[in-house]
């Protein structure tokens, strides 16, 4: 309380600069008059009563510093002296200045900018409350070797009630549904979800409600709840919106809520951040499976809230236990060789996950950078310090204290490095939007990428420790001089000490050597890139356009007019009999989303069950099994291996047949023949009448592996079936021909319309587009660590061309005289030149070992290139060392040509 | 020391405050008189005690200090921590080995 008292104060004078020196010095004058009375009474004479008197009262020049220093603040005050200095020594050397705060600004700027990315992603993955205790409830059946094998009903009531969680939610992966009844059919992303699902992230509605978690219905309870954006968008922020129908796929659902603006869904891709609709469903009854402990409940997802406190260890200890008991209690259902376990992932994880790497990477690099640049600013400094050495022994040998210096100098550096940081984020704000576009669509979270509050003062925070680092050894050395050796040399106008030349060429290869490691992280980011790119993908994606369209699926099967393969084949034939007329098309295909190449969403898969090894679903392996019309395969020059491709022939009512991949041929019946086995996929139940069996599927035809999954990854089991035997709801028509992109997709979108109105058209993409896409998020991490590493490069030429330069200077007398007593001026050349070249030499050795350790720990993101490879690390210290020669051959050549008798003289 | 005196004599000017504290001390508390007017600003800026322009006895210009309100309650409390320092202190200058035994 008084401390803040005497505190303000003592600020307030500071900052209104009020002195109390005038009243001090009356005080004092009249107390040396009392004293000097005083002591004349006690029989003094005036002259000696005076000095006594002056005596007892002591040093008055002390007294009014101490005085003074009550008065105000000396810490702010030295300080503010300080900054004035400091501008005044920026103002004075302003070319200094600039390429100093230039650098830093580079530096900062470029770490403010990955931090913002960071902070959008992997520091707020989910924005939702509490979102620690938000978990992706995961099943696996490792010793089938299935994954994501889904959760069944009767296993979520075990989870709901066994207390560890809040509440558990299962929730479908984000998918298509037709809106209908306004001008134009329009497909949006709809999820549907248990109604706990808005509870367990914790989010209300802006109006209305969300579900009602208490009226759980086994099916749809027929109502959706709507994005800020779709209300605004196609409803017009109708505040009556409440009640309202929506027909989806031919449903009827009623509005309940809105959420509120800036609410978007979990998910890691930013179609499943888009969803629009939520629609409420129990899973447990039409047009979902009858809930039986052995359904497993496919492609969806299950999230859940942990009781509060509790950690995903603890959590994943209790539902071990768990496991084990339903185990023991059904051991007709949980198979013992399939080793059933449930995993909890933090839901974060999940989301963002998969760009962890490519981001820590990028962070890395760019503090790399920063790095590099402080280390040349700190360069500058010492280079700087050479010059000012007079200066600083001058105002040491006047009595200034180290500590006051060396706080002086800091004062300077940390200046400098905040205005380069403010210089940094100035120019991240204006360039942020051209920044932003740079950035993969497929980053999670790209909305949210700003430069807020948080990121400023992360710079600021970055600019101030850089500057106390890198500003403090400088300072140290240079307030450290040799006084009376300075003061002497100085007048000569030579200067520096063998220390600071020691310390700026360890800077110098410091720098080489960072910048070495991210040259050989952008040389194999490269590398692996350019090999993805070159790689044969196994089809042929020229000239082909696929377009995306989805049959309406209502919920009572009934009156789904698309119900059958039979009935849906009328649709599909006329599809491609019209699309065939459209100008330049020279083939054309259907296929399901799964067949769609690279960029579609993970399709889940079907558990595979051979005839005669698996008996249950529940032990069955995972395969990936797209719906493909009879010409998909020549359309995208797949070719066939063994046995036969579809025919129109194959239709629902003749005997099941199925295509698989060699990958599938190997993995399944490996030594063995696989055409004529049979198989059966697990089959949804919405189509087939009752509790039937799906009939056996047999396999025809293998085809050759092609990467349609992911490009690095050479072959996945496939099992393809023909769409006139088994319907499918999203469909892609694949064109090939000399096509517009700008106009094929209304041509499509009118020939589909004409055979049925309310199916829409949406998201025409050329295959060479999809595989372009399919490599943003590597190309950007490529492109951006390649952009750092030139821009390391650029400042240890820089760091190199000083230090040389500044050696140069430092020894011209030295040359001189080695010229005057007749060196060769190649030899002088040579002697320079070696310099540079044994720093580029150190620096490479060190970077080598740095870059060997980065390149282990960025491994997974390779591809078709080793974390050693010879040729890239060779390159790349190869172009380090032409760099380092390039910038040393500057002052080189001007050491060469020094005038020997001109520079004698000027000593 | 400076509030006790203010506190017997009411308002008072510096050298008479220095001149007090050296003859209650009987001399012998003589430090450089100067330094009690960096504390007399502090003790102000803390609020203990409030100056103003007075005239002095010999009809001088002098600034006069006076205690304040929560000058006096410091007093007060500074005052009893004391008294319990010295009586601790006193108690183990006064302990003989017979006590403890």
């Amino acid at each position: 309380m008084k401390f803040l008292r005497r505190f303000f104060i003592r600020f307030s004078n500071l900052a209104t600069g009020r002195s109390a020196d005038q009243r001090l010095q009356e005080e004092i004058a009249e107390h040396l008059a009392l004293q000097a009375e005083e002591n004349m009474r006690a029989g003094m004479s005036p002259a000696e009563a005076r000095r006594q008197a002056a005596l007892k009262l002591g040093i008055t020049q002390a007294i009014r510093e101490h005085h003074h220093a009550e008065q105000s603040l000396p810490f702010i005050e030295n300080l503010l002296f300080d900054l004035r200095y400091a501008v005044r020594m920026l103002l004075r050397s302003p070319g200094f200045s600039f390429i100093a705060i230039a650098t830093i600004a580079l530096g900062v700027g470029a770490t403010t900018a990955i931090y913002s990315v960071i902070d959008a992603t992997l520091l707020h993955p989910l924005p939702y409350p509490n979102p620690a205790e938000l978990v992706c409830v995961v099943d696996d059946l490792p010793g089938v070797g299935a994954h994501r094998v889904g959760i069944s009903v009767p296993e979520w009531r075990d989870l709901e009630s066994s207390g560890i969680f809040q509440s558990v939610s299962i929730t479908g992966t984000g998918a298509n549904v037709n809106l209908t009844g306004s001008a134009q059919p329009l497909r949006l992303s709809f999820k549907q979800v248990m109604p706990n699902y808005f509870a367990v992230l914790g989010v209300g509605a802006q109006l209305g409600r969300t579900f009602d978690a208490n009226d759980a219905t086994p099916g749809y309870n027929l109502e959706v709840v709507i994005s800020d954006g779709l209300w605004r968008r196609e409803f017009g922020a109708d505040p009556h919106i409440l009640g309202k129908v929506l027909r989806l796929d031919n449903d009827e659902y009623h509005v309940v809520g809105v959420m509120p603006r800036g609410f978007r869904d979990q998910g890691s891709t930013s179609e499943e951040q888009n969803v629009e609709l939520w629609l409420g469903a129990g899973f447990a009854g039409v047009p979902f499976p009858a809930p039986q402990r052995g359904t497993r409940l496919r492609s969806r997802a299950v999230i859940a809230r942990l009781k509060p406190g509790l950690s995903i260890a603890a959590a994943q200890g209790h539902l071990n236990a768990l496991v084990e008991s339903l185990k023991k209690q059904y051991p007709g259902d949980y198979p013992p060789q399939t080793e059933w376990t449930i995993r909890l992932v933090p839901l974060s994880e999940t989301v963002v996950g998969s760009v962890r790497q490519s981001l820590i990477l990028l962070f890395g690099a760019v503090g790399l950078v920063l790095l590099i640049s402080c280390v040349n600013v700190a360069n500058l400094l010492l280079a700087r310090a050479s010059v000012r050495g007079r200066e600083i022994a001058v105002r040491q040998a006047l009595g200034a204290q180290k500590t006051r210096l060396i706080r002086q100098l800091l004062t300077e550096s940390l200046l400098l490095f905040l205005l380069g940081g403010i210089a940094g984020s100035a120019l991240l704000l204006c360039t942020q939007h051209l920044l932003l576009r740079l950035i993969p669509e497929s980053l999670p979270h790209l909305n949210d990428i700003s430069i807020n509050w948080g990121v400023l003062g992360f710079a600021v925070a970055v600019s101030v420790a850089a500057g106390t680092i890198f500003g403090l050894t400088p300072a140290w050395i240079t307030s450290g001089v040799d006084l009376i050796g300075t003061l002497r040399q100085e007048g000569r106008g030579s200067g520096g000490s063998r220390q600071r030349s020691r310390v700026r060429q360890i800077l110098v290869i410091s720098e080489l050597a960072l910048s070495l490691v991210l040259m050989v992280s952008a040389g194999l980011l490269l590398r692996s890139f350019w090999d993805l790119f070159a790689v044969q993908p196994g089809f042929n994606p020229d000239r082909v356009i696929a377009i995306q369209t989805w049959l309406p699926g209502p919920n009572d099967p009934n009156v789904d007019m698309y119900r059958t393969a039979t009935q849906e084949s009328v649709l599909v034939r006329e599809i491609l009999r019209r699309s065939r007329t459209l100008p330049g098309v020279e083939e054309a295909a259907i296929g399901d989303e799964a067949s769609l190449p690279l960029g579609h969403r993970d399709p889940g898969g079907l558990p595979l069950i051979r005839e005669g090894i698996e008996t249950m679903e529940n032990q069955a392996p995972v395969i990936d099994s797209p719906i493909v019309s009879p010409e998909y395969f020549h359309l995208l020059g797949m070719p066939l291996e063994r046995g036969r491709l579809f025919s129109d022939e194959d239709l629902e009512d003749t005997p099941q047949v199925a295509i698989i991949n060699q990958a599938a041929a190997r993995t399944y019946w490996l030594n063995q023949d696989p055409l004529g086995k049979r198989v059966r996929l697990r089959l949804d139940t919405r189509g087939l009448p009752g509790s039937a069996k799906p009939a056996w599927t047999t396999i025809v035809g293998v085809i050759a592996d092609a990467r349609t999954e992911s490009l690095a990854d050479a072959a996945i089991p496939q099992i393809y079936r023909s769409v006139y035997q088994r319907s499918a709801k999203d469909l892609a028509i694949f064109l090939r021909g000399q096509l517009d992109p700008s106009t094929i997709s209304t041509q499509v979108r009118t020939q589909v319309r004409s055979i049925d109105p309310t199916l829409p058209v949406f998201h025409a993409e050329t295959l060479d587009e999809v595989l372009y896409t399919s490599l943003a998020v590597r190309r950007f991490s490529m492109e951006m660590v390649a952009f750092f590493a030139a821009t390391a490069l650029l400042l240890a030429g820089l760091g190199i061309y000083g230090t040389i330069s500044y050696l140069v200077n430092e020894q011209r007398r030295e040359i001189a005289i080695r010229l005057a007593l007749g060196a060769q001026r190649g030899s002088i050349l040579n002697m320079v030149l070696r310099r540079g070249l044994g720093m580029a030499a150190a620096g490479a050795g060190v970077g080598v070992a740095g870059a060997l350790i980065v390149s282990h720990l960025m491994a997974g993101l390779l591809y078709g290139v080793s974390a050693t490879d010879l040729p890239t690390f060779a390159g790349v210290t190869l172009v380090l060392t032409m760099v380092a020669l390039a910038a040393s051959s500057i002052p080189a050549l001007r050491a060469m040509r020094l005038d020997p008798i001109a520079t004698l003289h000027a000593e | 020391m400076v509030l006790k005196t203010l506190n017997v004599l009411g308002s008072q000017h510096g050298w008479g405050i220095a001149r007090r504290i050296e003859q209650i001390s009987g001399d012998l508390l003589a430090v450089n008189q100067g330094t009690l007017y960096p504390l007399l600003l502090r003790l102000e800026h803390e609020g203990s005690i409030a100056s103003e322009w007075g005239v002095s006895e010999n009809n001088r210009r002098a600034r006069f200090y006076r205690l304040t309100a929560a000058g006096r309650k410091q007093l007060q409390t500074e005052t009893r921590e004391w008294e319990q320092i010295a009586a601790i202190i006193e108690r183990f200058l006064n302990v003989k080995s017979e006590d403890l035994s």
